[in-house]
């Protein structure tokens, strides 16, 4: 696993130019994977922020080979990638070792990516997918998707005198994914690079499909200065809301156990989209999402302990 | 040397994609396209084909994925019908405007709803915008020709659009004929090695495919994609002919049959020509001078060869096998008044909509539509009559 340093020493495949925000985690994601995974690496992405902000034509920012098709077919386009570089290895036109990594934002992936997802997976495509989770459909005005956590305010869950934004807890994808029985799922944050970075490259090694779900804080949706973002990557992670662990062949390992967990409130605390829940009224929903942060995390202890067995 | 086969229109698509044998097939069962690929995955299976199948869970992601491969460099076929082919539509327009010459082969099935399994052109009709060339098939031998053309006319630098070879659910699909093939050597000769200009797989000269492409560039991006559909004429003629020449069946824009001197006109596309070409030499027998104009190619559309068609036309039949609903006639007489608009035709045209969900037509219902012709000849008629064939009440 190569060192940060070794990283940053690297071949930035991310031109710079591109149109995305101040402040941008998913662009940091990008540029943190492609440093891991090198300029032989087809990528393909799902409709969404960084496909727009990247690709305006008669510009690209990749310096790696780049498709964009839809919305909800990042998967099954690179699953069809794949499958032609299988096919022409078979027949020798073509014999270096090439990656293949397919993205979508969470609205791309939890929601209407889906079914191509799960599709890719079970047919075991030698490619990884990386959902970038900023937690709404940030691209089309801040949505709520089914990776929204509970009590967000977005454009379609406001904040509203009745109701207090989303009244959903968020899909479980990567426990979804996890029950996918592929060789590898993890969880990473670019708040993290290192761990995202060794993470990148062990699934990329791996013979199979594999997924990692990043959570990439995003400066304009969740309403926080953006010289704040790295900052609330990691909170996300010390108050244990984003686990950083990853499930080798079934095995779970969590890679970073807070030695202080903070209260999830720390994490809401400054984001202009949880600001409602610090009413009174609605102290009762940040009791709930902690107990539930709560309950998940013992339980991915447990799980730890259980499959490291 | 042609080999004489007893296949049906499923097993003679199956039959050209095996010599065909394509880098990457992407695949998901309707009914009635998969017999088909049941045969296609025999030959995989038998390892008579080196094609990667890739067995996909819906035609949203058979069309991705074929657009991913396509992409990729492959030389890429997936086949579907009536819902399969509405799922898959927003990528399919996506095939055609990224250039991809992907050839697919659809098994023309009425689109739910109701839900019915049986032929009509309403699948293909409602995709007849998407960019791509459109080849109906009257025929098992036609499906096997048009498959292996299709192949020549989508890769044709100065075309690069995808295919769509489209046969008549069950009546082709699923009806057993003799039909002649060519020999492999000779199939792989014609079908030739496939070099894409740019590929995903060419790491050491990245290229960005699909990307955003607004109001300063995308308005030129589809000129050059109308000018591409616009040289597929000439290409259909000139593959059609040079495959004539292979197997002694060529091929053009359309089959004008015995319409030279004809009096009367019928206009048809699909399997309904074959039944249609019995009617016309039972009245020639008869005297009488009536052709079929049988349309081969929808997309491009065959202005030339219509007009030519109808040159001695006193009055024309058109048959549409699907609706289009609110318009003035189905899609195929629409087409046929805007050929004729402003060549000076007085032809009276009929406009007759047939078949929906399976409906038989016959040699009977055609001969009937010849003799309302010899009435109708010389009269305006609206644009937005329609008459039915075969319908009750």
């Amino acid at each position: 696993m190569p060192a940060p340093k070794q990283l940053a020493e690297r071949e930035d495949l991310m031109s710079g130019g591109h149109r995305a925000c101040a402040g941008c985690l998913p662009m940091t994601a990008m540029r943190q994977m492609l440093l891991t995974a090198g300029k032989d690496t087809v990528v393909g992405c799902a409709t969404g922020c960084v496909e727009v902000v990247t690709t305006i034509y008669p510009y690209t920012a990749w310096k790696t080979p780049f498709i964009h098709n839809a919305f909800e077919n990042s998967a099954a386009t690179i699953s069809g990638a794949e499958a032609a570089y299988v096919s022409l290895k078979k027949q020798g036109k073509i014999d270096k070792k090439i990656n293949f990594v397919a993205m979508g934002g969470d609205g791309g992936t939890y929601d209407i990516g889906i079914q191509a997802l799960s599709g890719a997976m079970e047919r075991g495509h030698n490619m990884l997918y990386i959902c970038y989770d900023n937690q709404a459909y940030m691209n089309t005005g801040i949505q709520r998707s089914g990776g929204t956590p509970k009590g967000t305010a977005t454009s379609t869950t406001p904040a509203g005198k009745v109701i207090p934004g989303k009244t959903q807890f968020p899909k479980p994808l990567t426990e979804i994914m996890i029950a996918h029985d592929i060789p590898y799922v993890a969880q990473a944050t670019p708040g993290y690079p290192k761990d995202f970075s060794d993470k990148v490259e062990k699934a990329l090694a791996i013979d199979g499909p594999a997924f990692i779900n990043v959570l990439t804080p995003c400066t304009r949706g969740w309403r926080y200065p953006p010289e704040q973002s790295m900052e609330y990557a990691r909170l996300a992670v010390n108050t244990c809301f984003w686990p950083l662990f990853e499930v080798e062949y079934g095995v779970i390992k969590i890679n970073r156990k807070p030695k202080n967990i903070l209260p999830v409130s720390k994490w809401f605390e400054g984001q202009g989209r949880f600001r409602h829940l610090f009413k009174e009224e609605n102290k009762g929903i940040i009791d709930e999402i902690q107990a539930e942060v709560d309950r998940k995390w013992t339980l991915l202890l447990k799980r730890e302990e259980m499959t490291q067995a | 040397m042609a080999r004489r086969l007893t296949l049906s229109g499923n097993d003679a698509a199956a039959e050209a994609m095996r010599q065909i044998d394509p880098d990457v097939v992407t695949c998901f069962p309707i009914t009635p396209q998969t017999e088909l690929m049941h045969k296609f995955a025999e030959f995989v299976a038998d390892g008579e084909v080196k094609a990667e199948m890739v067995l996909v869970e819906s035609e949203h992601s058979a069309m991705s994925a074929a657009v991913g491969a396509a992409s990729a460099g492959a030389r890429v076929m997936t086949a579907t019908a009536a819902n399969g082919l509405a799922l898959m539509w927003e990528i399919v327009y996506i095939a055609a405007s990224n250039r991809l010459p992907i050839v697919m082969p659809v098994v023309n099935r009425a689109l739910s709803g109701p839900i019915n399994i049986h032929c009509d052109h309403s699948d293909t009709m409602g995709c007849r915008d998407t960019g791509w060339i459109q080849l109906y098939s009257e025929n098992a031998q036609e499906v096997y020709d048009n498959v292996l053309q299709a192949i020549r006319i989508a890769e044709n630098p100065d075309v690069l659009l995808p295919v769509m070879v489209t046969f008549d659910g069950f009546i082709i699909s699923h009806t057993v004929e003799v039909l002649d093939a060519l020999e492999d050597k000779d199939a792989r000769g014609w079908i030739g090695d496939y070099k894409s200009t740019y590929s995903l797989l060419n790491t050491d000269e990245p290229a960005t495919f699909g990307p955003l492409d607004l109001q300063d560039y995308y308005f030129e991006h589809k000129r050059q994609q109308i000018e591409g559909m616009n040289n597929a004429t000439a290409v259909i003629k000139s593959v059609g002919e040079a495959y004539g020449k292979l197997s002694g069946r060529a091929y053009g824009m359309t089959e004008n049959y015995k319409t030279d001197d004809a009096d009367y006109v019928v206009i048809a596309l699909g399997s309904t020509c074959g039944t249609a070409k019995v009617v016309v030499d039972e009245m020639r027998a008869e005297g009488k001078r009536v052709g079929l104009l049988k349309l081969r190619s929808f997309r491009p559309f065959p202005h030339a060869e219509i007009v030519a068609g109808l040159a001695s036309a006193k009055a024309v039949a058109v048959l549409d096998r699907s609706v289009s609903f609110g318009a003035p006639g189905g899609p195929v007489h629409k087409e046929i008044l805007a050929a004729l608009n402003g060549t000076g035709h007085t032809t009276s045209i009929v406009n007759y909509l047939y078949g929906l969900g399976g409906r038989d037509i016959s040699t009977t219902h055609i001969r009937t539509v010849f003799e309302e012709l010899e009435t109708v000849a010389g009269k305006s008629i609206p644009a937005d009559e329609v008459r039915f064939i075969g319908l009750r009440g």
